[in-house]
């Protein structure tokens, strides 16, 4: 059936029809009929946020946390221009969004009309796929297929460029499943090959399950079918940044994140395995380290959903194209039906070495003192709020990296992390996205000062909707992470990476009419994290930490995964060669 | 969220092969992309190879089924084998994209060029590029009593061959196609 309607009420009868239930956004003028739309209804609520780059990390967050895709509004020219971050961020970690943006009237585009940008133009590389829609006719079923694409294959982020004079025009509207695809990604893994995976799972001396992101985007099915598999085979787990929760950190055979700034253990067991067994990962730089060095004799198999992700960077013996939940399933009953056979003798021995590589202890620091260590601020956030229904989002720099390695994190969807693009400014709005979706959550977002200040305006979002999101600031009055790369590579010549002239942030806090603590002694700490915790309303958490403090273990770039810095005794200043100074 | 209709034989973007190939030597390969007839897809495409650094010897695009609205797009690349099947790879995963066909490994395949060639001179030159131009099958398409306007058509390396022998006969300007590519044989 076709009913007639304006584009405007399309667009919000699409977004209703689709089960979406929140909209970010930010109103001008041309998304106004859009706007008068959704005031004009209860179905959709829309949260006016302050800016729009924090529009499209809300939606983000709202998508991480959920499992839906997330929705942003925001108005033409520097409204679409302002969402450019927010979408390549999601492109670079796959996150299903819409993000519908006003255009100026089809008869003008290509005027160099007020607030007229290239939309579509400017957005091509940086979104899954875009869409101009010119006519009304067309803008439902643009509106349905966009969230097809969105969510299928390997997600990411669309737009929907749409001219004033398509919102007001009256045109058929056209309801989802007459809408006609030929986007089908393959999700189904090929037997042969997943046969050959479990065939190298009964031989292998040395295995480890390296996962990542796309295990939390096939969905819980993938999760569960992960922590069959690990179970059954009792081989040892890593994962990326992206991956954390697929597998709980409280698991037997978690070894924790692998990385430049992941675990010894983690990152030896990646070395030296002799199967390597990628789930929905992407052999990214941050993991694999100097690549002609990277896991020297290992088999490698790769699971992923998209084919270019497959061989990209390394060449892999395995290769399955298909979606992770689809390929674990086939994976745990080929396995199962040929015996579930594993090599217990030498994967216990493996086992022994491992333990070993964990008594290093990488993750061990001294609290001593009067000053707070970043890690203890940690560890003790972990303590005291692990019990909770608890959502974690960060900023990016050092606090971001003891926050993966401090934190443990026991199911998907609980972690919202830039880790593609490494977007400061990401956390605190993506913080609101997820406590909209999740109103009753304990939500942390773990900042540094710098980072937070970058999207700062939405504690006015925070306020108005009433989202006691936590912002648990790990102030060390510098921009750590640069800080400490320039310790290290640039002669310990700081420039531009002190935070000069910070507010006072609880003062800051109050004027927002929010809730500001302040905390400098390790001894009152925990009282001041229950009293964030229990305050009910958007809290700012400045916690004073050490300021020179660096984030270990660290692989420098151009280094192997066996050549680690393990500490502040580790030798900082020859540990980067120039070589591999070039490279971020 | 409610479902799309998947069209029947939908993409499922097939499959490549996916094992990897160890040579390092560039190699120069002809695709052909049969994509939706949408604005923006050829600047998908070429902002694809732009922004990964592939490299394009030559690019031609078309309307080739007007009900149907799909263009073809034949793309000639260079590069090692692991970088063309990333190339594929990348284009397979543009949704406007429908196929992707690397005529290079997929059997035999003819490709055939056009270009035009204003030749300028008199006397002796003028006589010696219309010579040349008859064994190399090319028409005169206009002609002047100090120029001619040729047109030739096979692969490129017979586009080149020609230009090189114009060259000292009077060669002012040059239009070239690109390469246009079919499978040979009845499959396609
Ligand atoms: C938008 C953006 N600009 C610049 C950078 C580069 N950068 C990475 S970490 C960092 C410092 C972050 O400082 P802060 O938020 O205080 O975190 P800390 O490292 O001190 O924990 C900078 C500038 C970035 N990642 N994102
Ligand atoms: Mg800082």
């Amino acid at each position: 059936m076709t009913k007639a309607m304006t584009g405007a009420k399309m667009v919000v009868q699409a977004l209703i029809d689709q089960g979406v239930d929140v909209v970010f956004g930010y109103p001008g003028g041309a998304v106004l009929p859009i706007y008068d739309e959704i005031f004009q209804q209860n179905h959709i609520q829309h949260v006016l946020v302050r800016h729009e780059q924090g529009a499209v990390h809300a939606a983000e967050g709202y998508a991480r946390a959920t499992g839906k895709p997330g929705v942003a509004l925001v108005t033409s020219g520097p409204g679409a221009t302002n969402a450019v971050t927010g979408l390549t961020d999601a492109l670079m970690d796959s996150i299903p969004i819409i993000v519908l943006t006003g255009q100026v009237p089809t008869f003008m585009i290509g005027s160099d009309a007020f607030q007229e940008a290239d939309t579509v133009g400017i957005t091509r590389p940086c979104t899954k796929h875009n869409w101009l829609v010119k006519e009304t006719d067309k803008l439902a079923s643009v509106m349905h297929e966009a969230f097809h694409i969105a969510t299928s294959g390997r997600p990411g982020p669309v737009v929907i460029d749409i001219p004033k004079d398509v919102q007001f025009a009256t045109g058929k509207y056209t309801e989802a499943r007459q809408v006609e695809t030929h986007y089908a990604p393959q999700v189904k893994g090929d037997m042969e090959m997943i046969t050959e995976l479990a065939k190298a799972m009964e031989t292998a001396k040395r295995p480890v399950f390296y996962t990542g992101g796309g295990v939390i985007n096939s969905g819980p099915a993938a999760s569960q079918l992960l922590r069959e598999l690990v179970a059954a085979t009792s081989f040892p787990i890593t994962s990326t940044l992206m991956g954390l929760g697929s597998y709980p950190a409280s698991g037997d055979s978690w070894i924790g994140m692998l990385g430049m700034h992941g675990l010894y253990e983690a990152n030896m067991a990646m070395h030296d395995c002799d199967l390597m067994i990628n789930i929905g990962a992407r052999f990214d730089d941050r993991i694999t380290g100097r690549l002609d060095a990277f896991s020297p004799g290992s088999t490698k198999a790769h699971i992923d959903i998209d084919a270019s992700s497959i061989n990209k960077v390394i060449k892999v013996d395995i290769p399955i194209l298909g979606d992770c939940a689809h390929v674990l399933e086939d994976l745990l009953n080929v396995w199962k039906s040929r015996g579930r056979k594993t090599d217990r003798e030498n994967v216990t021995k493996w086992w022994h070495q491992i333990n070993e590589w964990k008594k290093i202890d990488c993750l061990s620091f001294k609290q001593e003192g009067k000053i707070i260590k970043p890690q203890y601020a940690l560890s003790r956030l972990e303590e005291l709020t692990k019990k909770y229904d608890r959502y974690i989002c960060t900023e990016v720099g050092q606090h971001q990296m003891w926050a993966a390695q401090y934190l443990g994190f026991e199911d998907p969807n609980r972690w919202m992390t830039s880790g593609g693009l490494g977007t400061m400014g990401y956390g605190f709005p993506a913080s609101i996205g997820v406590q909209t979706g999740h109103p009753d959550a304990l939500v942390i977002n773990v900042a540094g000062e710098a980072s937070w200040l970058m999207n700062m305006q939405e504690l006015g979002t925070a306020m108005q909707y009433r989202l006691p999101v936590k912002q648990f600031i790990l102030n060390n009055e510098r921009l750590g992470m640069v800080r400490q790369w320039q310790e290290l590579l640039h002669g310990e010549r700081y420039s531009s990476s002190w935070s000069e002239s910070l507010p006072d942030f609880v003062k800051l806090a109050e004027a927002f009419g929010a809730k500001g603590i302040q905390c400098h002694d390790p001894d009152s700490l925990d009282d001041a994290i229950m009293e964030m915790i229990t305050h009910d309303g958007p809290v700012l958490f400045d916690c004073l930490v050490e300021k020179h403090e660096n984030c270990f273990p660290m692989i420098p770039s151009g280094k192997p995964h066996n050549e680690m810095l393990l500490g502040e005794n580790a030798d900082v200043a020859n540990a980067i060669k120039s070589d591999g100074a070039v490279m971020v | 969220m409610s479902p799309l209709k998947i069209k029947k034989g939908a993409t499922s973007h097939s499959a490549y092969e996916l094992r990897p190939t160890f040579s390092d030597k560039e190699e120069q390969h002809t695709l052909a992309v049969l994509v939706e007839n949408e604005p923006g897809v050829l600047a998908r495409v070429i902002g694809l190879f732009s922004g990964r650094g592939y490299n394009i010897d030559s690019l031609t695009v078309a309307e080739v089924d007007h009900l149907g609205h799909r263009s073809r797009i034949t793309i000639v690349t260079t590069g090692t084998p692991q970088i063309i099947n990333q190339i594929k790879a990348q284009l397979g995963r543009i949704v406007d994209v429908h196929k992707v066909n690397d005529l290079t490994v997929e059997g035999p395949s003819v490709e055939r060029e056009l270009a035009l060639f204003k030749v300028v001179g008199t006397g002796d030159h003028r006589i010696e590029a219309i010579r040349l131009a008859d064994i190399f099958r090319a028409n005169v398409v206009d002609s002047t009593l100090s120029s001619f306007v040729f047109e030739i058509t096979g692969t490129s390396e017979k586009i080149d061959a020609f230009a090189e022998l114009m060259q000292p006969l009077g060669l002012e300007e040059i239009a070239r196609t690109g390469v246009a590519a079919l499978s040979r044989g009845s499959e396609n």
